[in-house]
């Protein structure tokens, strides 16, 4: 905050003088007031499917190493209760699972079924409709709606992170986006000319002073490595330096789960950038972890059984991945509906027996104490949250 | 607190605000001019002619044949999967040059902003990626050939292209009463119905109902599209029977395709269509909230002529609020590097020169950076069209990455920067901008400011 004060000096009385903070087209660090509310909301979109039957493993039932015969190792899972194993690439959470602050959601999707794509999937998730949700001509995300939902809330309120368009964060709530990747290549004279030369245009002044302040904030090459010496993700780092400000609704997505073939180690390289990005968030909060909800979801699961090439296709039911301290974690929610053949979905995929979105509304209802039919009507609508349990502490 | 010290002259709207930017290269300076060769032949896309449509599709279903052989772990699968999408990316990136080549080059540069005004407002993309390098050819085919004519026809031509189908599930759509309908038990999909009343016709605030809709999707039906056979009226999909629209009714018991045209026809000379129509292009080229009297007389010169475009564009370019308030638009990101790479003299044949890498490097994705990766809209709604979607902070650090690297990368050949920015702006320019390209430590790093500039960034 101190940083972005001092910058904006840079561009001299101009700036300052000629635009009412009321005016000003574009709400800065300047201008935001605190946000009205504390805690903190990360959403993970995992793009590409994730194998929840690989990741958080029915491990005690022998039909799981029936299936996968090339894929199942039980030796590498990490025991969670008894039934279920943690894949060895999220190891490095198990402290926060003891501690409560990491939990699963198992067999659920989104009311997207059979056609199995992965773009449809991914914009129902983001859209947060049931499946007919293009014909009704929804373009906004859950994400932006939750935000429109919220009182007080400005553009700094929530960040998209990354180069990906983040659907879920689309819509008519102001959203900042930002990325690690973005580098405005400019010598620091270059930079003082530039903001000379954008004094008289308060739209260009406000946003390329918002932009130094970021690339500043986020230069990778400052990015020290985690705690256990693992390299520190830059979207979660961005994410949490601006959640520690005014930021309190983060978004970004990690791809690379659409694992067809060879599988052991594609997965691997996924849950590795999935664990270093819930620990970088972890780390970068600081204090404010206590405060902060991560919820990581995907399209779809993935086939019960593995396919020709060591790994599985496109599939239903699939999991949730909780984390922070605000979260009731250290367990793993849902309805599991067993692997027999008659209980699949099609006779191939995990069966669905809630739907994600469930889920993601009751941690938002106790996170940021939104009122169910606001959730089941302009967030999620035609949602019904049941009996879903309280995930919120 | 204006941003350009003088009032500035018509041969700058013309080159900025109506065109791709400046160095002239012949394009016209005044309305007239503008008029009169936007009546002539098309000659930037004969000179510049881009794959097919159905060679871009040929190499989509190439990439889905090999990867369906390597499935069948046919010997070479794996090398055959890479050449073919290598072949696909090739033809996309050849096609994007061939798009910034007609920019820098063409001498009709208001038809080359009307091609992009059109294709933004029926947007489409290859929804699953396969068939991206097809979606040149719907641009050049469906509907660059009729940005000049009567919006029935360009609407018409978009509405019912393969691309556009494929992009709103059309080809999903049954009547579900139809043969199809009945021994399948499939039914309708009224995405495309729903679009083309929301973002192509009457617009979201429109008079019609979800019954228009439906009775609209059932009369869609029929219109089909697939990969190995092309589009195709089928009948056998098309819902029996008379469908009523907005009050009319259309159609009968044999299906047919006249039919569609019909209720298209009535759907681009509908009043809602006018206002909305005219609305949008007047925000495109003059400003994000236009003058209302510039909105009216746009709307009435639609009226007598029927929905003739060209009409349309005179009387925009007619009224003096079109002439007033340079700068007041964001150019979009393609805007901005196109005009940025006609400033710095990039011509045709130094952009072919360039490779597939630095293509993708240089020019495709920074374009992503500025918010606007190339022929992959948001959504069928388009990219947007406001100064305050342009410009935040993630887009502009995108504008000023390229701006900067891309006058580096002229090093020694890079122009004065004094000089430049009256090539670049004509008189579009401020005191302190002069003052500053001249203050710059290096030539390139000069350049590179004015190209960063609102001055620059603005029309």
């Amino acid at each position: 905050m101190g940083q972005a004060v001092t910058r904006r000096g840079l561009l001299g009385a101009g700036l300052a003088g000629a635009c009412s903070a009321a005016a000003h087209p574009m709400p800065s660090t300047m201008t935001l007031a605190a946000a009205p509310f504390d805690a903190r909301l990360v959403v993970i979109i995992l793009r590409g499917g994730m194998d929840g039957l690989g990741v958080v493993a029915p491990y005690a039932d022998p039909l799981w190493a029936d299936y996968r015969p090339s894929l199942a190792d039980a030796s590498a899972m990490g025991d969670l209760d008894g039934f279920f194993g943690l894949h060895a690439g999220l190891a490095e959470l198990r402290p926060l699972w003891n501690r409560g602050e990491l939990g699963f959601v198992h067999a659920v999707s989104t009311p997207y079924r059979d056609k199995r794509s992965h773009f449809d999937g991914q914009d129902l998730l983001e859209a947060g409709t049931g499946q007919a949700a293009p014909e009704a001509g929804v373009r906004d995300g859950w994400l932006n709606r939750l935000l429109g939902a919220m009182p007080g809330t400005v553009a700094e309120t929530a960040f998209a992170v990354g180069m990906d368009e983040m659907r879920v964060l689309r819509g008519d709530a102001p959203v900042l986006q930002w990325s690690p990747q973005a580098d405005v290549a400019l010598t620091p004279q270059a930079q003082v000319l530039l903001e000379q030369v954008y004094a008289r245009d308060p739209l260009f002044a406000a946003a390329a002073a918002e932009a130094m302040d970021l690339a500043e904030a986020i230069d990778r090459e400052k990015l020290t490595p985690l705690a256990n010496g693992l390299p520190r993700e830059p979207l979660a780092a961005f994410a949490a330096e601006r959640l520690n400000e005014g930021t309190r609704v983060a978004s970004y997505s990690l791809t690379g789960w659409d694992t067809h073939k060879r599988q052991a180690g594609s997965l691997n390289r996924a849950l590795a950038r999935l664990q270093r990005s819930i620990l970088s968030l972890h780390e970068g909060l600081g204090g404010n972890w206590e405060r902060t909800a991560v919820i990581a979801m995907t399209e779809f699961g993935r086939t019960a059984r593995e396919n020709g090439s060591r790994g599985t296709d496109h599939g239903t039911g699939g999991l949730m991945v909780l984390a922070g301290g605000a979260l009731r974690g250290g367990r793993i929610y849902g309805d599991w509906p067993g692997l027999e053949e008659a209980a699949l979905y099609d006779r191939r995929d995990l069966m669905p027996t809630a739907d994600v979105r469930a889920y993601a509304a009751s941690a938002i209802q106790g996170l940021f104490g939104i009122g169910r039919s606001t959730l089941e009507g302009a967030v999620f609508p035609g949602l019904d949250m049941g009996g879903t349990p309280g995930l919120a502490l | 607190m204006e941003l350009y010290d003088r009032p500035i002259g018509p041969e700058t709207y013309a080159a900025i605000r109506f065109g791709t930017g400046f160095p002239l290269r012949g394009a016209p300076a005044t309305a007239e001019a503008m008029l009169n060769r936007l009546a002539g032949p098309d000659r930037v896309a004969a000179a510049y002619p881009r794959l097919s449509f159905d060679e871009g599709i040929a190499l989509g279903t190439a990439v889905r044949e090999a990867m369906r052989q390597a499935r069948k772990n046919m010997a070479g699968g794996a090398e055959a999967v890479k050449v073919a999408h290598r072949a696909l990316a090739a033809a996309r990136g050849a096609g994007f040059v061939l798009e910034l080549a007609r920019h820098v080059e063409t001498d009709d540069p208001f038809r080359e902003r009307l091609v992009r005004f059109w294709e933004n407002h029926f947007a489409a993309a290859s929804r699953r990626g396969a068939h991206v390098a097809a979606a040149s050819g719907y641009a050049d085919e469906a509907i660059r050939p009729h940005i000049a004519g009567p919006f029935s026809t360009l609407l018409k031509s978009a509405v019912t292209h393969p691309f556009l189908m494929m992009y709103l599930d059309q080809p999903e759509s049954v009547g579900p009463n139809s043969r199809k309908g009945l021994r399948h038990g499939r039914g309708l999909n009224e995405n495309l119905a729903r679009e083309v009343l929301e973002l192509h016709t009457l617009g979201v605030g429109g008079p019609y109902t979800q019954a228009d809709v439906t009775e609209f999707a059932e009369l869609l039906t029929g219109l089909h599209f697939t990969g190995k056979k092309g589009f195709a009226f089928q009948p056998g999909m098309a819902e029996p029977g008379a469908e009523t629209v907005l009050g009319r009714t259309y159609g009968g018991d044999k299906p047919e395709l006249a039919d569609i045209h019909a209720v298209l026809d009535d759907l681009a000379v509908h009043p809602s269509t006018a206002a909305f129509v005219c609305r949008k292009l007047a925000v495109h080229f003059v400003a994000d909230d236009p003058d209302p009297d510039l909105i009216a007389f746009m709307q009435a010169a639609y009226r007598v002529s029927g929905g003739h475009l060209t009409r349309v564009y005179a009387a925009m370019l007619e009224h003096p609020a079109s002439w007033r308030g340079f700068g007041a638009k964001v150019k979009t990101p393609m805007e901005f590097m196109t005009s940025g790479l006609r400033a710095l003299g990039a011509r045709a044949a130094d952009l072919d020169k360039l490779g597939p890498n630095h293509v993708r490097k240089r020019l495709l994705r920074p374009l992503r950076l500025m918010g606007q990766p190339y022929q992959r809209p948001p959504g069928p709604d388009g990219f947007a069209d406001d100064a305050e979607a342009w410009v935040q902070p993630f887009g502009l650090a995108g504008r000023i990455g390229w701006a900067m690297r891309a006058a580096r990368s002229l090093g020694q050949l890079a122009p004065d920067p004094r000089e430049f920015v009256r090539t670049a702006l004509g008189d579009a320019t401020s005191g302190r901008l002069i003052w500053a390209a001249g203050a710059a430590e290096t030539r390139p790093d000069g350049v590179g400011v004015v190209l960063a500039s609102a001055e620059f960034n603005r029309r």
